[in-house]
């Protein structure tokens, strides 16, 4: 046992801090007394005369701060000095002290509060969102980017930045996630289990992890990796990301993977891509072939069931089904020819206008709601969204485009999505209800009768309840189907002739 | 891995926008950090400055601006020491500025140093002699120096000289006169006149003999001393003043001098409570310029003003002032006077809160709030809220009340400019008119151009 001496010039503290501090270092291993004081001449007196002080110590002056052991050998006496540099130069919180602390108010700030912080949120305007997104890059977060608007090229600076430092940016432009069961953005509540999703389209996402859990399976993680991504231009950078992190989760055995059509290059590289994963692969691209995201969520299921997926049209029975149509199409008057269809998904909306169009002629294409026959609109494209809501949180923007449509004598039936989960409106079937039955009321004028078919992505445990809101649609009178791309279908075969 | 940091660890989410995706996350029991996000008032050139070259020259800056160790070590006329003193410069504070635009306590404080230098006889002289500019003026910042208020510093008036043992560079400030009528509110009357001329014969030679004989002082830890007994080192200064009288009361009593004068140097010193202010300005210049001049950097080493124009410099920037009109400060007058009798702000001392202590330390000097009719909670809300706007918090001075949390120490421009918030500054006030002094005290902000400006040239200059 002998002494040690640390001297800090110029480090004033406190000495009730330091007569706090010496009982931690004595409970240093292998230092048996200890004392941080001042070095102040009645200070070194008394650790001389505690035996405490060496020449180093004796030179210290009153500015100085001593941190003096008697210790076992200099590890244990280094030992003392790492625990008082910890104790005394660490971070206060910075929730400390007396009265509120305010909320940071930039992301550098909150990151002061809670340095283990991992993944950031980011769902301010696009116009901001991208720096916003880089900071928190350049910080070590993982970036789900909700926000829509983010010009492309900023998207693949972002994306490019983001692998280079090992991290994923989720979004934008698919503002859906769920990473260890917690929702980033919209997501429903589904169980966790095996399946693990990467999409390139959010409402996608939804609709496939809504079957997936009705159909008693449930999911790992949930990756949206933007809805550009797969297009040429950003070259799926996040998709092969979430591909490459899906395929080393051991939680996921089976892997669903969903978007719009890929470039043509993107599509090249995903084929080898999908092949690495070594894992069992559903796979739809909306708006290619008849299949849909609700064959692609059975299809998922069926695989980590190690059974075969048979796509059917409909799962609700053809009696049904016929009785429903005739319901339907009680009253319509002859002008009433269209498919109207209006949705706050993106991709649910590409789903039907794809479906309509395998079946009915005169579509319109794209889905921007322009054109005089069969036509779809999504309102939560970026440029129904400049300054408002998503139509998923606030149903404003869809209620005035409903009004819009039944004001139209062509219009025969009304097709609608209904989106419920984390982040979207408290009620939104009973938010449509009021613009439906008002469009209701205003072909009765004319002495006409409005179709509403729709469906409801979600499960009974999303905060909206299912169930629920599938009730009162039914109540009012509208066709509630099981999935979106049912609902269609349904729409498709009431219009038909 | 991407899979094990992003799939397999617990998450802990920071969030930016609409709460109801922080909600969605809190209502799975996970970590959730809502930041309260708005957008940016001003953001020209903003988001290219948020890059690894800049925070890696703002960590250079703000390691030089933590590390300095100021210490007190001589007392001179600024003659002898100040870098490039002539008998014909007269500095003054803030950023540069002619005589015309000067304002009333500026123009009677150079009055009263021509006629302390015997350059001039009356007032009228004095103002003549420097309207045809025969007087060189410049600030105290091109000069390694501060000084408070309008800052005026002449050949003969002595200075403390303050150094910082880290980087080795010195700084220089004048010795503090007292309230009342004092040239640094631009009074110039016979007996402020005799008070300097008594500060050069005799008490700034005895400080600088006591100071020598102790070996210098060390000012960060009587600083951070003073910080945890309710100073902000700026507009409070009780403890630091006691805490260095304290230091030099036994040299000062053995000087070579008659008692008397003994006496007075000790009386004078002792019933000046502003008497540290002048140091704490000097420490804090010296730690300052060791972060001034690191290319890229968007660290601000001065904050000042001449009573016409606030002025700030950053450290990537040297050379350049970016300067805007000064506001009024908001506070408590003294019985007689009102806002419209007040300068618009003035003097060096916003150095204070450029390193982290003033408007910054205040929810330590819950005392000083009282002069803006505030409560000591607002106190540490002023603190609390210029975490948001600066790179780090400074281990040596501590607020006793925030658990013992370092002073928010380096202000960001981009910071600035991404919130807001401006920095917080305490300060005196002066009568608008030259000769009468200070009228109250109060609280000031600088001018948002002053950043906005800064910042542009920040990112003109990070381009190229």
């Amino acid at each position: 046992m002998r002494a040690f001496n640390f001297v800090w010039p110029s480090a004033y503290h406190d000495s009730v801090t330091l007569m706090r501090l010496t009982r931690d270092l004595e409970s240093v291993p292998g230092v048996a007394r200890a004392a941080a004081m001042m070095g102040t001449p009645q200070n070194r007196v008394l650790m001389q005369d505690a035996g405490l002080l060496t020449a180093a110590g004796e030179a210290a002056g009153p500015p100085d701060l001593v941190i003096a052991v008697v210790a076992a050998d200099e590890a244990s006496a280094r030992q003392a000095e790492g625990a008082a540099r910890a104790a005394l130069t660490g971070r206060a919180t910075t929730g400390g002290g007396y009265g509120a602390t305010p909320r940071p108010r930039t992301l550098a700030s909150a990151l002061r509060a809670v340095p283990d912080a991992n993944v950031a949120l980011i769902s301010i305007p696009g116009l901001y969102a991208a720096a916003e997104a880089r900071r928190a890059l350049r910080a070590g977060l993982h970036v789900m980017l909700f926000s829509d608007n983010v010009p492309i090229d900023q998207e693949i600076e972002l994306k490019r930045f983001a692998r280079e430092r090992g991290l994923m940016l989720m979004g934008p432009d698919c503002g859906t996630a769920v990473v260890n069961g917690v929702p980033l953005g919209f997501a429903n509540a589904v169980p966790r289990g095996r399946i693990g999703i990467a999409a390139a389209s959010g409402t996608g996402a939804q609709e496939v992890m809504s079957v997936i859990a009705r159909c008693g399976e449930g999911v790992s993680h949930v990756i949206g990796v933007g809805g550009r991504d797969l297009s040429d231009a950003v070259g799926g950078l996040a998709m092969e990301q979430a591909l490459e992190a899906l395929a080393a989760d051991p939680g996921t055995s089976v892997v669903c993977v969903i978007g719009k059509p890929p470039g043509a290059t993107v599509a090249r590289r995903l084929e080898s891509q999908i092949e690495r994963v070594g894992k069992p692969c559903a796979m739809h691209f909306v708006g290619s072939g008849t299949a849909s995201l609700e064959d692609c969520a059975r299809d998922a299921v069926a695989l980590a069931r190690g059974e075969k997926h048979h796509p059917v049209a409909f799962t609700v029975p053809d009696a049904e089904l016929a009785r429903v149509a005739s319901e339907a199409r009680r009253g319509r008057r002859p002008e009433q020819r269209f498919v109207r269809g209006v949705y706050s998904g993106g991709t649910l909306a590409w789903e039907a206008r794809s479906i309509l169009d395998a079946t009915l002629g005169d579509v319109a294409p794209g889905v921007t709601g322009t054109g005089s026959g069969h036509r779809v609109v999504d309102l939560g494209e970026d440029i129904f969204t400049v300054g408002r809501p998503h139509p998923m949180i606030d149903g404003a923007v869809r209620r005035e485009w409903i009004a819009r449509e039944a004001a139209d004598p062509a219009t025969a039936v009304l097709l609608l999505d209904v989106v419920l989960g984390y982040g979207a409106h408290a009620d939104p079937a009973g938010e449509l209800l009021l613009a439906i039955e008002a469009a209701r009321d205003q072909a009765g004028q004319r002495g006409a009768a409005l179709a509403v078919v729709a469906s409801v992505t979600g499960t009974d445990a999303d905060p909206q309840n299912r169930s629920a809101q599938v009730s009162r649609l039914r109540g009012a009178g509208v066709a509630v189907m099981p999935s979106n791309a049912q609902a269609a279908r349904l729409a498709a075969r009431i219009a038909a002739r | 891995m991407l899979a094990d940091v992003l799939l397999g660890a617990p998450l802990n989410v920071i969030t930016a926008g609409p709460d109801l995706f922080r909600a969605a996350v809190a209502a799975q029991g996970v970590a959730v950090t809502p930041v309260d996000w708005q957008p940016p008032a001003s953001a020209t050139g903003l988001a290219s400055l948020w890059c690894d070259a800049v925070d890696a020259a703002n960590r250079i800056a703000l390691e030089r601006l933590l590390a300095a160790q100021p210490v007190l070590v001589d007392v001179r006329p600024a003659i002898e020491v100040v870098p490039g003193m002539t008998q014909d410069t007269i500095l003054h504070a803030g950023p540069p500025i002619t005589w015309e635009r000067m304002s009333g306590p500026l123009r009677g404080a150079i009055a009263g140093a021509l006629v302390y230098e015997d350059l001039a006889a009356t007032r009228e002289e004095a103002e003549q002699r420097a309207a045809r500019g025969a007087a060189d003026f410049d600030p105290c910042h091109h000069h390694a120096a501060v000084g408070p208020m309008a800052g005026v510093t002449t050949a003969s008036m002595p200075v403390f000289v303050v150094e910082n043992r880290a980087a080795g560079n010195r700084a220089y400030a004048t010795l503090n006169e007292g309230l009342g009528k004092v040239l640094r509110y631009g009074a110039y009357a016979p007996e402020v006149i005799d008070r300097l001329r008594w500060f050069r014969d005799v008490l700034g030679p005895a400080l600088g003999e006591a100071v020598r004989r102790l070996g210098g002082i060390d000012l960060r830890a009587l600083i951070g001393q003073a910080v945890q007994m309710g100073d902000e080192c700026h507009n409070r200064n009780r403890a630091a003043s006691a805490l260095l009288i304290k230091a030099l009361a036994p040299e000062i009593a053995a000087l070579d001098l008659a008692a008397r004068e003994r006496a007075r140097i000790l009386t004078f010193t002792g019933g000046n409570e502003h008497f540290f202010l002048n140091v704490s300005m000097a420490a804090c210049k010296a730690a300052l310029d060791a972060a001034h001049g690191v290319p890229d950097s968007t660290l601000v080493t001065t904050m000042a003003r001449n009573g016409t124009d606030f002025g700030i410099r950053v450290s990537g920037l040297p050379d350049q002032w970016f300067s805007g009109p000064a506001e009024i400060p908001q506070g408590l007058f003294f019985p007689g006077y009102g806002p419209a009798d007040a300068n618009p702000d003035i003097g060096d001392s916003a150095i204070t809160e450029t390193a982290g202590l003033g408007g910054f330390a205040m929810g330590g000097a819950p005392a000083i709030v009282q002069f803006v009719g505030g409560t000591a909670a607002e106190a540490l809300r002023y603190t609390r809220l210029m975490y948001e706007i600066t790179l780090a918090e400074n281990p040596a001075y501590r607020i006793p009340a925030l658990d013992f949390r370092g002073t928010p120490t380096g202000i960001d421009v981009r910071l600035v400019a991404q919130t807001g918030i401006l920095p917080q500054i305490n300060t005196g006030m002066a009568h608008r008119e030259a000769g009468i002094g200070q009228i109250g005290a109060g609280l000031v902000r600088p001018p948002r151009v002053c950043f906005d400006r800064a910042l542009e040239a920040l990112a003109r200059e990070h381009r190229h």
